[in-house]
């Protein structure tokens, strides 16, 4: 089917960003990664930032879209991406500067480097892909599984004694006097993606005022790594990631209005 | 120092070294740089904390050494000259970013203020992984250390490939006079820097990356998805290790006096040569026919240099501040061909990183005495 | 037969089947395929009734949808007739 045959009197109103390309990713069915991906970068089309752009993407199965996204990209080490970034942003302080990264990267392997950036009061924007598991190894445990959740280094499900508990990064940062905007969103239904962009654009703009550090974590189905069919994955999520890591704004900077 | 008004240096200073390789980076245009404190390496991070400013460049004391080399991939990812300085173990935590800068080709320079020479091998092969080198550069005295800097930076853009310098304790803190002049292989046109991510103003999109994806000619992504696969992760290790090769022919540098005649030679890198230097020069004196080889690029390594020394039987004795590392790039090179003597050992105070009683023209001496005697059975 | 204010454009040959489409829709006019793509995966097909809501296209991970909608009012009400 073409857009010949759309009948006439019906406009286009969404297609993909111009920003993603044209190509295909080879990320998993049902994987709620891309989701963000795209809202991020419809963002970015949408404040006239694509010339000013550069995205510092950490190890992950999110890595792939270094060769989607239509700006230019620095690839970091697993969990040094706020580090990368903030040396990017630091000599070139006039452009919009992000990470992309996921639980595994950002809140398990590179807690410290995410802390030290957020405390600097970096201006930039961390985003975190928080599906609670490795998925890129096949599912394993990240700092981020959730309490009973299986995983191929879980195999009984998470157990507190044995594995201690999840991260809430955001909620950690809530005190830090460098922080300027915290938010957490969902991409496990088609809402959530419009509030996630919302949220997306709200830390992009707190950058670039020159307000602070900000950061958004964004919960993403990963069905390969929960062991759950694609389709069953946004209800998995809803059952068991969003009770322990709530959706919504955790600090705002009180002039931001968008 | 006292730099003058505008932030320009004298062209001449009394500075230790560890100082003059930091005025010598900043005058060599290095405007990004961040380091953890641990000595030997403090004193350049608090000489930048105090001129970066004064030329408008950025000095962040970073929270650990990971962070640290991180930060430099980013900004010398985004086309700036930027260099950290640490110090041994602050190096091992560096490892995994330093292998994949020279994967990624990012054209950074890291100094390791060692402590001893303990370091060769760490500098030299490093704890890294995959098929990295990096160019590893080991200065002899503060006139060097300036010389380094600017030689590193052009180094690391001309080949794009991250440099290291490697000094130690006494380097660091021994001051001498310095001149700020760029040495003249260190000056010249250098290619145009088409691949750092500064946004893509006007041009297609770029990627900074270790792991081999690619963008297609025009910077249009390529595919990611089923039979599109652009991505090939050994393709970035077989060129480092082609680079490598066409660095290893282009930039060998080594100190070399006495040859000739020599029916010893004593070798030793760094500071250390000069005492080498000197004792080979004391035992000259003496009737003893010493000749001395002072590997300045420590990767490249000179071999060919070593490779000459073997074709003759002449005896190599290697002096360093160690357990005997170098020694084992001296064995290679000479192919088998000469004795190799090592006569260095682990000589710091009891700090783990001051001057030990051994780092000693003296104490070189009476070791060539032991061994020279030794060369006819060869 | 249902009438449409809305219609999608699905390429059918980047979809992997994840199904994520078929619950968002409020109409229920997307249907899973029986038959498979290129790269063995079976897809979703439009029936009539396409309100072009654009909730498939902002759940589904592959980019698959294109949204059009009866933007002009005769069209709209000619569409609802």
């Amino acid at each position: 089917m073409s857009e010949a045959s759309v009948q006439p009197g019906m406009e286009k109103v969404f297609t993909r960003s111009p920003l993603l390309g044209t190509n295909t990713h080879s990320l998993c069915p049902g994987c709620g990664e891309p989701n963000a991906v795209r809202a991020l970068m419809e963002n970015i089309e949408e404040m006239g930032e694509r010339e000013n752009t550069i995205c510092v993407l950490g190890i992950g199965c999110y890595t792939a879209f270094a060769a989607l996204m239509e700006v230019d990209c620095q690839q970091a080490m697993h969990g040094r991406a706020p580090a990368q970034a903030s040396g990017v942003k630091r000599v070139l302080p006039d452009r919009l500067v992000f990470t992309l990264q996921g639980d595994g990267d950002m809140i398990t392997e590179g807690i410290q480097e995410v802390i030290h950036a957020a405390a600097r009061g970096e201006k930039i924007t961390a985003i975190c892909l928080n599906n609670a598991a490795f998925g890129e190894t096949g599912g394993h445990m990240t700092a981020t599984t959730v309490v009973g959740q299986r995983t191929k280094s879980t195999l009984e499900g998470r157990s507190p004694e044995r594995h201690g508990y999840p991260i809430r990064l955001p909620e950690m940062l809530t005190g830090f006097e460098g922080v300027a905007y915290l938010a957490r969103g969902t991409v496990h239904t088609p809402t959530g993606v419009k509030k996630t962009k919302k949220l997306l654009r709200a830390a992009l703009e707190t950058q670039r005022r020159g307000l602070g550090f900000s950061l958004v974590e964004v919960v993403t189905m990963c069905p390969t790594g929960w062991f759950v069919t694609p389709a069953e994955g946004p209800r998995f999520q809803q059952e068991n990631l969003l009770p322990v890591f709530p959706v919504g704004e955790l600090k705002r900077p009180r002039d931001l209005t968008v | 120092m006292s730099a003058a008004p505008g932030g320009t240096a004298a062209p001449r200073a009394f500075m230790e070294g560890g100082h003059a390789l930091a005025e010598g980076a900043i005058q060599a245009g290095c405007r990004f740089y961040c380091g953890y404190p641990m000595t030997p390496s403090t004193e350049v991070l608090e000489y930048m904390a105090r001129r970066m400013p004064e030329v408008g460049g950025v000095c962040i004391n970073v929270e650990s050494e990971i962070e640290g080399i991180n930060m430099v991939w980013g900004a010398a990812g985004a086309g700036v000259r930027a260099m950290i300085a640490s110090t041994t173990n602050g190096m091992s935590l560096m490892q995994e970013s330093m292998s994949e800068m020279v994967l990624g080709r990012v054209p950074a320079v890291v100094v390791n203020m060692g402590r001893g020479q303990g370091d060769y091998h760490q500098c030299t092969r490093g704890g890294g992984h995959g098929s990295h080198r990096m160019i590893v550069l080991a200065p002899g005295s503060a006139q060097e250390a300036v010389d380094t800097a600017y030689r590193a930076f052009h180094l690391a853009e001309k080949w794009r490939h991250p440099v290291l310098i490697y000094g130690d304790f006494m380097l660091s803190h021994t001051s001498e006079t310095v001149s700020f002049a760029p040495p003249p292989d260190a000056q010249g046109p250098l290619p145009e820097k088409t691949w750092a991510t500064t946004g893509a103003r006007g041009r297609a999109p770029r990627l900074l990356t270790s792991l081999g994806m690619q963008l297609d000619a025009d910077g249009a992504p390529a595919g990611i998805g089923p039979g599109e696969h652009r991505v090939d992760t050994t393709a970035p290790m077989r060129a480092a290790v082609a680079r490598h090769r066409e660095i290893a022919a282009a930039e060998t540098r080594v100190e070399t006096a006495w040859l000739d005649d020599a029916e010893l030679i004593v070798t030793a890198f760094g500071i250390l040569g000069r005492f080498a230097r000197y004792a080979a020069k004391l035992a000259r004196e003496e009737g003893m026919r010493v000749g001395y080889v002072r590997p300045y690029t420590l990767v490249p390594f000179p071999y060919a240099t070593y490779a000459e020394v073997g074709a003759r039987g002449v005896p190599v004795a290697v002096f360093e501040n160690n357990a005997g590392q170098m020694v084992q790039d001296v064995r290679l090179g000479v192919e088998g061909r000469s004795p190799v003597h090592f006569i260095g050992e682990i000589s710091m105070d009891g700090s783990g990183f001051g001057v030990g009683p051994k780092i000693d023209a003296l104490h070189v001496l009476e070791k060539i005495r032991e061994v020279y005697p030794q060369r006819s059975a060869a | 037969m249902a009438k449409s204010v809305g219609t999608v454009l699905i390429d059918v040959e980047r979809c992997k089947g994840c199904e994520l489409c078929i619950p968002v829709c409020p109409p229920k006019v997307l249907e899973m395929s029986t038959a498979v793509n290129a790269i063995g995966f079976r897809y979703p097909v439009l029936h009539d009734g396409c309100t072009g809501c654009e909730l498939c296209a902002e759940i589904c991970p592959d980019y698959c949808f294109e949204v059009f909608r009866a933007v002009k009012p005769s069209h709209y009400e000619e569409a609802r007739a």
